[in-house]
């Protein structure tokens, strides 16, 4: 490069033909004209706020919001203010989310998997289920979920039960809740000191098998240790855990974690619907390495399993993950169907009940797709920094 | 190429032995009553028309795919369902594909280690060392730390020919090696396989470079409709062929 610097360069091209500076030219005047509409947007409605005597501005936020709500994770009644009240429904949409990915990305994988089985009929049923349940409406699954299918389960005092501690009933699902006692962070720390002593065995096996070619069962190690250790600690403090069932009083279900049906038919609709798209994602993922790979391991003498974990998973994974976060993004977006079947999600109570209350129509709504957008942005960001990593190299 | 990793065999013990071997693929009968015995050392070229079982057989020898009738023993081993036996096989006989099949997701180097890693339990340095030592061979050592889809198509079945020798195979199967690649590449990998051959490796190629099978072979299999139709020594085969169908299948050949 040096060289090249100190040799004549060629004449440069006037402005208006060299690509470099033309871009660079319309990219200013593209950003000028967006920034002057919303400009004059944002001054428009302002001003016709004002006409209209409606106040602007956040201070809403701290009033006092004067309505309950269904289900909150933290501690909340009408005392509370709208500031709140946004937070539960924050943590609502989060929770949702979070527990439909869990259980749609186990769906999805089993559904996946079963879609390439060699059994006819798994295969066959597999399909059936992502053919049916790609092609309905979500809203209507989420309808068909709460208003069809849960009102068909039994009273509470004919409740399905689980080994007497998960009860199911048309009032929602009960299950124990965990109360810990003085001791459980012994088990804790000794759960962590297993997940830290599994990181360094995996390390020294490594280094093992680099230098005298010797493989050791690290999976199966670590996968003791961390069943093992907090096993330990949990019988030297002496159980320092109980739990609360829930038990049948009056009518309903008392004690114990409480899942609103709400919920639950908001859960499962996600899970399934979105596990028909995963289930997609795996198959493809898998069927994308070509059965040359499989071949070539095996000449080598490389057995099924290595063959899987070494050759054929790390290709689908490249394939798989992107398409995966985009489908949580999905999920999460999703989750915003929630009022159809009055679940208190984020759109529910802020951008729903409370802005019905306040009237803050600009500034709720502006906050709750703030909010929307900051999730899924993370998320890509996520998936593109995971892509240029992964990307196979090309020429 | 690999002078001290040949192992003779005890005398008369052939490397690879067919008898009566059948294959179906549902109703389809494509290999019929295939009777075969490879001598140790000895290089073997199999031709014929497209669809006469020329792939299918040699995919039986490593159990890519499975017979139905008949015995194949390879290397004294017999390959039956039992799993030890396919796997001590597998280890034993190298294979070059037509798309070489290298890992994308793996470097040349990486490509050529992993199985000296995970199957014959090498210590990293060492299985990095034979690897380079193959790669020199093949003359790509540069290109170690590429990845196979940086490399051109000819370098690629090199790589891929490299990643057999690292497990020290005793028998090499090359299905059509060079049928899809350029013109212009495949020279520089049929030159690889001849230096292999020189080093007393035990060969079966399909391929249809004629040249090839002149200067290499001890032996040419000819198949078709998924019979062993004529086997013969080069010289022969070419000038003298027996059979009708070898002479057809060679006067077509040759007018290309
Ligand atoms: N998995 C399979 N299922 C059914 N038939 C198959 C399968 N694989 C191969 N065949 C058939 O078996 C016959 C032999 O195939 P094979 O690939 O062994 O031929 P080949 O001699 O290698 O031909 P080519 O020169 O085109 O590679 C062909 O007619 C082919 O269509
Ligand atoms: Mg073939």
């Amino acid at each position: 490069m040096s060289d090249a610097s100190s040799e004549k360069a060629p004449a440069a091209a006037s402005f208006w033909r060299d690509p470099e500076k033309r871009a660079w030219l319309f990219q200013v005047l593209v950003v000028a004209v967006v920034l002057a509409l919303f400009g004059y947007i944002f001054q428009n409605t302002l001003h016709n706020l004002e006409k209209r005597g409606i106040s602007t501005g956040f201070a809403f936020l701290n009033n006092e919001a004067g309505f309950g709500v269904l289900m909150s994770l933290i501690p909340y009644d009408e005392t509370y203010t709208f500031g709140r009240t946004f937070l539960v429904g924050l943590l609502n949409t989060l929770l949702v989310s979070a527990i439909g990915i869990v259980f749609a990305t186990l769906f999805g994988f089993i559904i996946g998997v079963a879609r390439l089985s060699s059994n006819w009929i798994i295969s066959r049923l597999a399909a059936l289920y992502i053919e049916i349940f790609r092609n309905l409406p979500l809203l209507l699954q989420i309808l068909f979920w709460y208003f069809a299918i849960l009102p068909l389960l039994p009273h509470p005092r004919q409740s399905i039960e689980l080994g007497e501690a998960v009860f199911l009933n048309k009032r929602g699902m009960y299950l124990p809740a965990p109360i810990t006692e003085s001791g459980f962070g012994w088990v804790l720390a000794a759960l962590g000191v297993a997940i830290v002593a599994s990181v360094f065995i995996a390390r020294w096996a490594r280094h093992r098998q680099d230098t005298t070619g010797q493989t050791f069962p690290v999976f199966w190690t670590s996968l003791g240790l961390i069943v093992f250790l907090p096993w330990l600690a949990f019988g030297i403090t002496g159980f320092p855990l109980s739990w609360e069932y829930p038990e049948l009083r009056g009518f309903n279900f008392r004690g114990g974690i409480t899942v609103i049906p709400e919920l639950f038919a908001l859960a499962l609709a996600l899970s399934i619907y979105t596990a028909a798209y995963i289930a997609e994602i795996v198959r493809s993922g898998i069927q994308s390495v070509s059965h040359g790979q499989t071949e070539a391991a095996y000449a080598l003498g490389l057995k099924p399993g290595q063959t899987l974990r070494l050759v054929i998973i790390p290709q689908a994974m490249r394939v798989i993950i992107p398409q995966l976060t985009s489908q949580y993004l999905n999920l999460t977006k999703n989750s915003s169907l929630a009022p159809a079947i009055g679940y208190p999600d984020l759109v529910a109570l802020f951008a729903g009940t409370t802005l019905n209350q306040t009237g803050q129509a600009v500034e709720i709504i502006g906050i709750t797709m703030g909010v929307y957008l900051t999730i899924s942005l993370s998320i890509s960001a996520f998936m593109n920094w995971y892509n240029k990593r992964m990307a196979l190299v090309e020429r | 190429m690999s002078e001290n990793k040949i192992h003779h065999a005890p005398e008369g013990l052939p490397a690879v032995q067919m008898q009566g071997v059948h294959k179906w693929y549902g109703e389809f009968h494509v290999l019929k009553n295939i009777n075969l015995d490879v001598a140790r050392g000895e290089r073997i070229v199999i031709c014929g028309p497209s669809g006469s079982g020329k792939s299918t057989m040699i995919r039986c020898i490593n159990r890519l795919e499975e017979h139905q009738k008949g015995h194949i023993v390879v290397d004294g081993t017999e390959l039956t369902n039992d799993v030890k036996n396919i796997e001590i096989i597998r280890r034993e006989v190298g294979m070059v594909f037509q798309h070489f099949n290298l890992f994308p997701h793996l470097t040349v180097l990486e490509n050529c280690t992993l199985a000296p890693i995970w199957v014959r339990k090498m210590p990293r340095a060492e299985a990095e060392e034979i690897a380079m030592h193959y790669l020199e061979k093949v003359r790509i050592p540069d290109q170690a730390n590429k990845y196979p889809g940086q490399l051109s198509g000819g370098q690629q079945q090199r790589v891929a020919i490299a990643r057999s020798l690292c497990m020290s195979p005793r028998i090499m199967l090359f299905d059509e090696p060079t049928s899809a690649l350029d013109p212009e590449m495949i020279k520089e990998v049929l030159d690889t396989m001849i230096e292999l051959a020189e080093t007393g490796m035990t060969m079966l190629v399909v391929t249809h470079e004629m040249g090839f099978a002149k200067t290499v072979a001890d032996r040419v299999v000819f198949m078709d409709g998924g019979e062993i139709i004529e086997v013969n020594e080069p010289h022969e085969f070419f000038n003298n062929p027996q059979h009708e169908r070898s002479q057809l299948f060679l006067s077509q050949i040759l007018q290309h």
